[in-house]
């Protein structure tokens, strides 16, 4: 009877957040849908308050079904026969329960069926599911690309395909293949067009491809006869009713062992263009990417949330030296670096989700009506902000999820190294999250231009304009200094113009533009709401002050020839 | 081919997370001290229910309960779920109403309500245990009953075929309809709540709740007459008072005692009336009943 949205009260405080007010209106046009569907709010406090009910659902499913399977999912795995994947019966009993609860397509507009979620209620959502079992996260957030259908494609494909998403029919993103994995512009997979019948085929293997057997595929494909680059490259939707694609293998991962990841070959598969020509790579994935990254972070934030909760408890329990564990220093300091991490995980996924909601909901006005200057203004402030927060935070909080997935292993002691022991598989599960959908170093890579042209020193300036409790103002005050330092390292890596030497420290500026700008956050959220998050804000912000000082010391003593000292004797 | 179905459900404490202050000084259950839920063997019934309405979507469901105002929850989690619509049974006249009184009031509902193929309840409420109240109501219709239900199999040519788990193991077993099935634990768990449905029923309320608490969206009752939910007394279902609530209740509350289990023999009687006749005599010599 356990309920993972409940028991976990900083939700409705990010679901409170004063921004939500104008992405609710914009989001759901001053409520017009009103009069159109039965399940639509008529305002603002409606909206809020089925967004509750329905996370309280979520968290309830969760808690009962999803969390209590996930040992067996993990166990069990999906099988492949004759080209066909079967989920273990565990993954498809939470598909069934979620399916019967409605809960697919929840950011999808209504008049395909969606229950027109901004992304913070729907991140939250794969937030919780995460917690109760990420491997099954992955085949449930899928459903996103839906996102990139509704984005892109015409009527006739959306209508085609949403509602489909609605009912329940899973989605696949094929893009990697074994020469193609963080480099997506050497994709081969062949589209080809067949004038008479007005109608694409494709040919060719993907590999890496998670739930790789689902009902309707996305597919990055070379459209262009000749072309070697990501201007050669279109985007497809695949329907597994007209058959084509086979899956050849399951692969056999180390985590995430619920989800189905399949290599799959094309043979003359029948597909439909989603949106224009040669814009697969350029335009369509790279918003895919943007969502998909934001359900890895909603991903590591429910990992880091379990691994703590693991952690806890077990401290609790466990008794050493005549005294629970817990009372040991080394260990609550553990535990409470874990809360802090979970939480300034959690801090930046909704203020990313918030920054998204935003422009995304601007975005799609601009299909019905022209913009007012102001709101594109708006627009552009946001977009800027989520393209800046999307890999810093995608980058940091899958970091934290491996490195809390560690601790709790570290405080289960010997018995978390025992499969008898959730920990285990969440240290498995969480491996991938710092890898799939951009490793942290192509994340850095993303995120640097916003340490270089101020992104991030400016929403840092933003926040220090924030008022906070009196009683944190000391806090506020090492922020202060973490800035100082973040500043003058930026100008030290920059400054020599050399762009081998940026790339070098990249991670170093980019770590600690994202320390302070947790740091602000979890203090606003402390000031908002202490009982919940002061001991993570204060803890958090000590962390950051020793992660940045450290590398401040590293680049204040760096010079552009010790790259040499690092290059490996080959 | 469409049936009309009547779920039978009660509200009750949630007596499966007893904490300390589940029970006051008095030895009587401390209801503020426990949330109130949908019984859950009456979640089974509804699934069951829900399973018939899925193979024959023009069926219709209608959660029936009795209790005290706040019962009305019990009818949006079954609008939540799936159920068409709910009837609250709620009178002062029906209070302290033991499982006859109780099958009698439900029974007047079920009149009241007319057209009925199949009702279907949980084999009994967390709070009484007693099982009583289905069969009670199949008598009072006089029509046949089918308890300890696990299954609905299959209805076809008037008759309905339902799997039964008994002590040793299941039967199968038909019957005519109309019925009432009593369902078991051991049946398939409820669906969630709907995400849809939630957002379309959530403000739907009795006339007894709109008059009673602030409501914000008074004008989507008129527009919305879903949203109204049906409330009957003592006289809107034509029964006698005499018969309702503590007036019709034969079971008297002697005394309520916390007993902890310490014998661990056990004894088993088969169906021959000698046999039970002894235990009966025992147990009324020793005060156990009686």
């Amino acid at each position: 009877m356990a309920n993972f949205y409940i028991d976990t009260p900083q939700f409705k405080h990010y679901l409170q957040h004063p921004l939500m007010k104008r992405i609710v209106e914009l989001r759901e046009r001053n409520y017009a849908d009103k009069d159109a569907y039965d399940y639509a709010p008529v305002n603002f406090e409606d909206a809020m308050d089925s967004y509750d009910k329905v996370l309280e659902v979520v968290g309830e499913i969760c808690g009962d079904i999803i969390d209590p399977n996930s040992e067996a999912a993990d166990q069990q795995g999906p099988t492949v026969a004759n080209g066909r994947v079967t989920y273990a019966v565990p993954t498809q009993e939470n598909l069934d329960a979620l399916n019967k609860a409605e809960l697919m397509g929840m950011g999808l507009p209504r008049r395909f069926g969606g229950l027109n979620f901004p992304m913070v209620p729907y991140m939250m959502s794969a937030d919780i599911v995460s917690r109760a079992d990420a491997s099954f996260q992955n085949i449930w957030m899928l459903q996103d690309c839906g996102e990139t259908i509704y984005e892109f494609a015409d009527e006739t494909l959306k209508m085609k395909y949403l509602p489909r998403i609605v009912k329940g029919e899973t989605m696949s993103m094929d893009l990697t293949e074994p020469d193609a994995g963080s480099d997506l512009q050497a994709v081969m997979l062949k589209a080809t067009y067949n004038e008479e019948e007005d109608q694409w085929y494709l040919n060719g293997v993907k590999r890496f491809i998670t739930n790789g057997d689902a009902d309707i595929h996305l597919v990055l494909a070379r459209s262009e006869d000749g072309t070697r680059d990501g201007r050669g490259l279109s985007m497809f939707v695949y329907d597994k009713k007209n058959g084509g694609v086979d899956v050849r293998r399951i692969e056999n991962k180390m985590g995430i062992k619920g989800a189905p990841t399949c290599e799959l070959v094309y043979k003359n598969a029948k597909a439909d263009l989603v949106g224009s020509r040669r814009l697969g790579l350029i335009k369509y994935v790279m918003s895919l990417m943007n969502g998909a990254r934001l359900g890895i972070m909603a991903q590591s934030v429910g990992l880091s949330e379990a691994a703590t909760r693991e952690a806890l408890s077990y401290a609790i329990d466990r008794r050493q030296f005549g005294k629970a564990i817990i009372e040991f220093a080394p260990v609550y300091e553990m535990l409470s670096n874990m809360r802090a991490k979970t939480d300034a995980s959690r801090t930046i996924l909704y203020e990313t989700c918030r920054f998204v909601d935003m422009y995304k909901a601007l975005e799609d006005i601009a299909r019905e009506r022209k913009l007012t200057p102001e709101e594109r203004d708006e627009m552009k402030y946001f977009s800027r902000l989520a393209d800046a927060f999307t890999p810093l935070g995608k980058g940091m909080t899958s970091e934290y999820a491996n490195q809390n997935a560690n601790d709790s292993i570290q405080v289960h002691g010997g018995s978390g190294y025992m499969k008898d022991y959730k920990c285990e598989r969440l240290y498995r599960d969480a491996r991938i999250m710092n890898v799939y959908e951009g490793t942290t170093q192509l994340q850095v890579v993303a995120a640097i231009r916003h340490v270089t042209t101020g992104t991030y020193l400016q929403r840092i300036k933003e926040y220090e304009a924030m008022p906070i409790a009196p009683e944190l103002e000391s806090f506020k005050a090492i922020l202060a200094k973490m800035k100082a330092q973040y500043v003058e390292m930026a100008e030290l890596v920059i400054a020599p113009k050399n762009d081998e030497y940026l790339d070098f420290h990249a991670r170093r500026l980019v770590e600690s533009a994202g320390h302070v700008i947790m740091g602000h956050l979890l203090l606003q959220d402390a000031t908002a709401v202490p009982e919940h998050f002061k001991q993570s804000a204060e803890v958090y912000v000590l962390y950051g002050q020793s992660e940045v000082a450290k590398h401040y010391n590293c680049i204040i003593n760096s010079r552009i020839e010790d790259l040499e000292k690092y290059k490996p004797q080959v | 081919m469409a049936f009309n179905i009547i779920v039978l459900a009660k509200q009750v404490p949630d007596t499966r997370n007893v904490g300390k202050d589940a029970m006051k000084a008095d030895g009587t259950v401390n209801r503020a001290a426990l949330p109130a839920i949908f019984n859950p063997e009456d979640l089974n019934a509804l699934e069951q229910a829900l399973g018939i309405k899925e193979r024959f979507p023009e069926s219709k469901i209608t959660v029936l309960t009795m209790g005290p105002g706040r019962a009305a929850d019990i009818l949006r989690e079954g609008l939540f779920r799936g159920a068409d619509d709910g009837v609250l049974l709620t009178d002062r006249a029906f209070a302290g109403a033991d499982t006859l009184a109780t099958s009698y009031a439900l029974s007047m509902a079920v009149h009241k309500i007319g057209k009925y193929d199949i009702i279907i309840s949980g084999r009994q409420a967390i709070d009484g245990d007693t099982a009583q109240v289905g069969p009670q109501v199949a008598e009072k219709l006089g029509i046949t009953q089918i308890t300890y239900a696990e299954e609905i199999l299959d209805i076809a040519n008037g008759k309905i075929r339902i799997k039964r788990r008994l002590e040793n193991g299941v039967e199968v077993v038909e019957c005519p309809l109309p019925t009432v099935v009593t369902v078991n634990g051991s049946a398939r768990a409820c669906r969630p709540r709907n995400a849809k449905l939630l957002q379309k029923f959530k403000h739907a309320k009795t006339a007894t709740e709109l008059q009673s608490e602030d409501n914000d969206y008074v004008e989507l009752y008129t527009a919305r007459p879903y949203l109204n939910l049906v409330e009957w007394s003592v006289a809107d279902v034509n029964a006698d008072p005499v018969q309702c609530g503590l007036s019709g209740s034969p079971t008297k509350v002697k005394k309520i005692e916390n007993v902890v289990f310490q014998a661990k023999e056990s004894k088993r009687l088969t169906d021959n009336d000698a046999e039970i006749d002894e235990l009966m005599r025992e147990l009324i010599e020793s005060h156990t009943i009686g």
